[in-house]
């Protein structure tokens, strides 16, 4: 009974440095999808260089791909656009680029300005099938598998360590189940 | 002004403008009943940009393209619950305010009142061990 407040003190202690440990993540913001490991919303949008060629995710089927949403408008995707060049690059996995909420013309411009890195570019311009995504803010990115599931979010710019460290094996790991 | 005022006062400007951005078109609502309905459902609804805001008083983008999407989800005859389905199924539970009780929020609703509990034993505790004992002469003994 005598060391009773202490170890309530003890206990509130711990609980309060899990807390703060906890908020020091940098992601902390991000909510958890609920779409992991359900199949990705079906969708059919206008390439963004051709708008007269629809793109729908059964044309992208049957190979993994990344889609990586993006707008002229946000600031995190221009700071994103080396590591996602860097990765598409690489050439280990089709990335397509979801243009959201954005001008035509000002997409473009920015596309020649940093340079294109994507497989192909869908425009989302009347953000319809944001919802379906779950997207909330760009650039967000997503994993889906050669099946149209989705394995894998990343809300927020991407890193070459975020890359290294969740995406390639997330990848791997998807190839590996089929 | 201090420098670390101004550094303070400079951080939490650039987070509300964050979060304001100008609605183009204001909802319309086809009555008063219909109006009140849907304030009742974004209130009590998340926004998932500014997340300490409800989708009724967020300025974010994202939450005037959701209360858009609530509407319309309202005109075509769907229910509370089901316009509270279709956003958890895709941004998750963390949209409700109140989250519904299951298996993994059962100690979010019922860890005070667990506590509450514990608290109420200890105080019982307490007072009955203090009750047999002369309280003026363990007064005495007290230096205040």
């Amino acid at each position: 009974m005598r060391w009773l407040p202490l170890a309530i003190f003890a206990g509130l202690a711990v609980l309060l440095a899990a807390g703060v440990l906890l908020s020091r993540r940098p992601d902390r913001d991000a909510l958890p999808s609920p779409l992991i490991g359900k199949p990705a919303p079906a969708f059919s949008l206008p390439v963004l260089h051709e708008p007269g060629r629809l793109v729908s995710l059964a044309d992208l089927k049957g190979a993994a791909f990344v889609l990586n949403v993006w707008g002229s408008w946000c600031p995190s995707c221009r700071d994103e656009h080396a590591v996602i060049t860097h990765f598409a690059e690489s050439k280990r996995v089709r990335v397509v680029g979801y243009n959201w909420k954005d001008d035509r013309a000002d997409a473009l411009r920015w596309l020649e300005q940093f340079g294109n890195p994507y497989w192909v570019v869908v425009a989302d311009q009347d953000s319809r099938y944001a919802l379906d995504w779950g997207i909330y803010g760009a650039p967000e990115t997503f994993l889906v598998d050669a099946n149209g599931v989705i394995r894998w979010k990343h809300v927020g710019a991407l890193t070459d360590d975020i890359i290294h460290d969740q995406l390639l094996p997330a990848l791997a790991q998807s190839e590996q189940a089929r | 002004m201090k420098p670390w005022l101004l550094a303070l006062v400079l951080v939490l400007a650039t987070a509300t403008a964050w979060c304001q951005t100008s609605d183009p078109t204001p909802l319309r609502f086809h009555d008063a009943a219909e109006e009140t309905r849907f304030r009742g459902l974004v209130t009590e609804l998340r926004c998932v940009m500014c997340q300490n805001q409800s989708l009724a008083d967020s300025n974010a983008q994202i939450a005037h393209d959701l209360r858009r999407e609530v509407l319309t989800l309202m005109r075509q005859g769907n229910s509370d619950a089901q316009i509270r389905d279709y956003l958890v199924a895709r941004y998750g539970e963390f949209v409700l305010y109140k989250p519904r009780v299951e298996g993994k929020t059962w100690l979010l609703w019922f860890g005070p009142a667990l506590l509450l509990l514990a608290g109420g034993f200890v105080v019982a505790r307490v007072v009955r061990r203090h009750a047999g004992n002369d309280v003026s002469a363990t007064d005495d003994a007290q230096e205040w």
